[in-house]
């Protein structure tokens, strides 16, 4: 019987299988950031050991770091001395770094993909949950805790046990004006986020055929949102003509070489999955959340559900505490909810198509009043890129904050942070209670959507928005 | 890493579903470079709340909870496990954990125990009758036990075979894997060349 791709990937990693016991698994790429690696290396001088492939390693600062004044030292002692340290343990142990005011610094899962070190067929692990992002190149690349970045810095393997294969299939194409993100909030809403749990998802069919590298990695940073282990897409001319010119990647014959296995690398005909899932992206629309969990969605046409739609107990009691705390009533227009702050940014949504998607909205517009719009690019690399397009000036003549790179806002860990009962529109992966400063109150959006509620103020779309030239009349 | 065999504390009920990495530790707490010190971060939205159980003095000396599906659901902090045990938490009860969660529970030394979800509401409404009361867990044959008498509890919790090996003799993971170095260069010798490298 034939292999899926994320068996196929499997495969090729184990170093050591026995009965009864998780599989002893290689690691190509360890990536680090200052957050979780700090207690792993001191986990290594107490038990005197080295990191034993510093050459598979590669460390950048994101999520502590300031999108302001990056040029001077961080302000706040906490988070200085944890960038510090990773300064310190990476020139210790011989990790190479990209530190804040290197070029190539930047959100870890943005710099990976760029640098051309995330390749089909890998393994790849971060102490970062979001590390699903990689898979869109056909690696299997998922998160882990400290003790287990531990492990990798001492043996660049990990103990795992094999987890069960899901398929979801995306048949049909995407609605013009209809993006990845809301893909994949369509699919958690459906699916719960419990569904994916002990899954490798491989995600397949037209849809996601169709859509460009960083959109899948969009869909894949959001695995681990419905709780699966990660989630992976085929490698094909698209990755392909993504990898070429990356500086990184394989070189000359190194490249034929390269190519002719990762064109091994789909799932076989006669493959079987553990599980599959069948969704159509031709009736899918702009989606948004609702509620303080990314499960918690609707299209952003539909109005705020009540507890009493919803049949489980526990789905009743999480919608009614979700509408709380969220402040919302149950009935009203989701068009209707007012947002404060608008944020574009973060491993989900913080590419430079993205950045163009937003600016291509913004051009001519204007954020609305008592509306703030925080534009955050990923890397570096990013916001280089889009001011040499000039995108920065059309985000300033909107009215925007045009920021340095990190994870900023996402998390709420640097001084980028809403206030209590502050309410946001994100291009982020996660609305849960607190995440984005402490009160704070988050809906979930894709790039067009936060774009056009920066302009109208309340959740919109693109096709709410007055043309521009219709404006220019008044 | 202490082994751990049995453990019998204070049950503490959260009556709550989808406890995800943010509620257990906010990323503001996340910014120490040790590992210890986290149980002031630990619910700490929800500890503002005069009513939240662990404000309540009867679980003061609480070490066992009883959480609802889909507890440590999001990010792969292993600080909400630390976090957890620097409050004294030893065990924790739910009928299903995050992937990451469990995996880092295994290795910090926490007993994440899965159980069904009717035993999480038998155990809910035990400890509402018997507000304070304890819980054992063990982990050698696997059961759980709360009470005596007519209404006790006596079940059975999940936990896969090699956490629960590692957990009863307490080993380190990263000396059982270094006992393969052999396999591992051998592998290694046999990587294709046009891999990436960072140096």
């Amino acid at each position: 019987m034939g292999k899926t791709l994320s068996e196929k990937v499997w495969d090729e990693h184990v170093v050591r299988s026995a009965s009864g016991e998780p599989d002893l698994l290689f690691i190509d790429l360890h990536l680090l950031h200052e957050v979780t690696s700090p207690q792993a290396f001191d986990g290594l001088r107490l038990e005197n050991r080295t990191v034993r492939r510093p050459d598979l390693t590669l460390a950048t600062e994101d999520h502590n770091v300031p999108t302001i004044d990056w040029d001077k030292p961080i302000a706040d002692p906490v988070s200085r001395t944890q960038v510090e340290t990773l300064r310190k343990n990476c020139a210790d142990f011989g990790v190479r770094l990209h530190p804040l005011g290197d070029v190539e610094q930047g959100i870890v899962h943005v710099v990976g993909p760029q640098l051309g070190l995330t390749q089909p067929g890998m393994t790849i692990v971060c102490g970062d949950s979001h590390t699903s992002t990689h898979g869109a190149f056909g690696a299997i690349a998922f998160g882990i805790g400290t003790s287990e970045v531990e492990h990798v810095l001492a043996t660049q393997t990990l103990t795992q046990a094999r987890p069960k294969t899901m398929a979801v299939t995306i048949n049909g194409s995407l609605p013009e004006g209809v993006t990845a993100k809301d893909l994949v909030l369509t699919l958690i809403t459906h699916i719960g986020t419990g569904g994916g749990q002990g899954y490798i998802v491989e995600y397949r069919g037209q849809a996601i055929e169709e859509l460009s590298m960083e959109a899948r990695m969009t869909v894949c940073n959001m695995s681990i949102e419905w709780g699966a282990k990660a989630g992976l897409i085929a490698p094909d001319q698209t990755t392909f003509d993504y990898l070429a010119d990356k500086p990184e990647a394989p070189k000359g014959a190194d490249w034929d070489a390269a190519v002719e296995h990762w064109k091994t690398l789909r799932t076989d005909d006669d493959a079987t999955f553990d599980q599959e899932i069948v969704l159509d992206a031709s009736t899918m629309t702009p989606f948004v959340t609702w509620g303080t969990n990314p499960g918690q969605g609707a299209p952003l046409g539909a109005t705020i559900p009540s507890p009493d739609d919803f049949d489980e107990p526990n789905d009743k009691v999480a919608t009614e505490k979700a509408l709380h705390y969220m402040g919302l009533t149950a009935g009203t227009p989701l068009r209707e909810v007012k947002v404060d702050t608008v944020f574009v940014g973060s491993c989900t949504n913080g590419r430079i198509e993205d950045l163009r998607l937003a600016a291509s909205i913004l051009e001519g517009r204007t954020v609305a009043d008592d509306t703030r719009l925080l534009v955050v690019p990923g890397s570096v690399r990013v916001r280089l890129q889009a001011e040499a397009e000039g995108l920065d000036q059309v985000f300033i003549a909107a009215g925007a904050e045009w920021r340095g790179a990190g994870c900023s806002m996402c998390l709420g860990m640097n001084p980028d942070q809403l206030a209590p009962g502050e309410r946001s529109a994100s291009t982020s992966n996660r609305n849960f209670e607190g995440r984005q400063g402490k009160g704070g109150r988050t809906h979930l959006v894709s790039v067009p959507v936060a774009a056009a509620t920066a302009v109208r103020g309340t959740l919109s779309s693109p096709a709410d928005l007055a043309p521009i030239a219709a404006l220019q009349e008044v | 890493m202490d082994a751990f065999t049995t453990h019998t504390g204070v049950g503490v009920p959260l009556k709550r579903s989808n406890v995800d990495t943010d509620q257990i530790i906010p990323a503001v707490y996340l910014k120490r470079v040790t590992r210890d010190g986290f149980e002031d971060g630990l619910f700490s939205a929800w500890r503002n709340d005069p009513d939240f159980v662990l404000n309540d003095p009867t679980y003061a000396e609480g070490s066992v909870l009883v959480a609802g599906p889909d507890f440590g659901t999001g990010s792969s902090r292993e600080h909400a496990v630390w976090a957890l045990q620097n409050y004294g938490f030893k065990v924790v009860i739910s009928s299903r954990f995050a992937d990451i969660f469990r995996g880092n529970s295994g290795k910090a030394g926490l007993l994440a125990a899965q159980v069904d979800e009717k035993v999480v509401q038998r155990l809910w409404d035990w400890l509402e009758d018997h507000p304070g009361g304890v819980i054992t867990v063990d982990l050698e044959s696997r059961t759980l036990r709360a009470g005596a008498g007519e209404d006790a509890i006596e079940d059975s919790f999940d936990i896969d075979d090699y956490t629960r090996w590692r957990l009863l003799e307490g080993l380190d993971d990263i000396g059982i894997t270094l006992g393969h170095d052999d396999a591992i260069t051998a592998f290694e010798a046999a990587r294709p060349a046009w891999k990436p490298v960072t140096a």
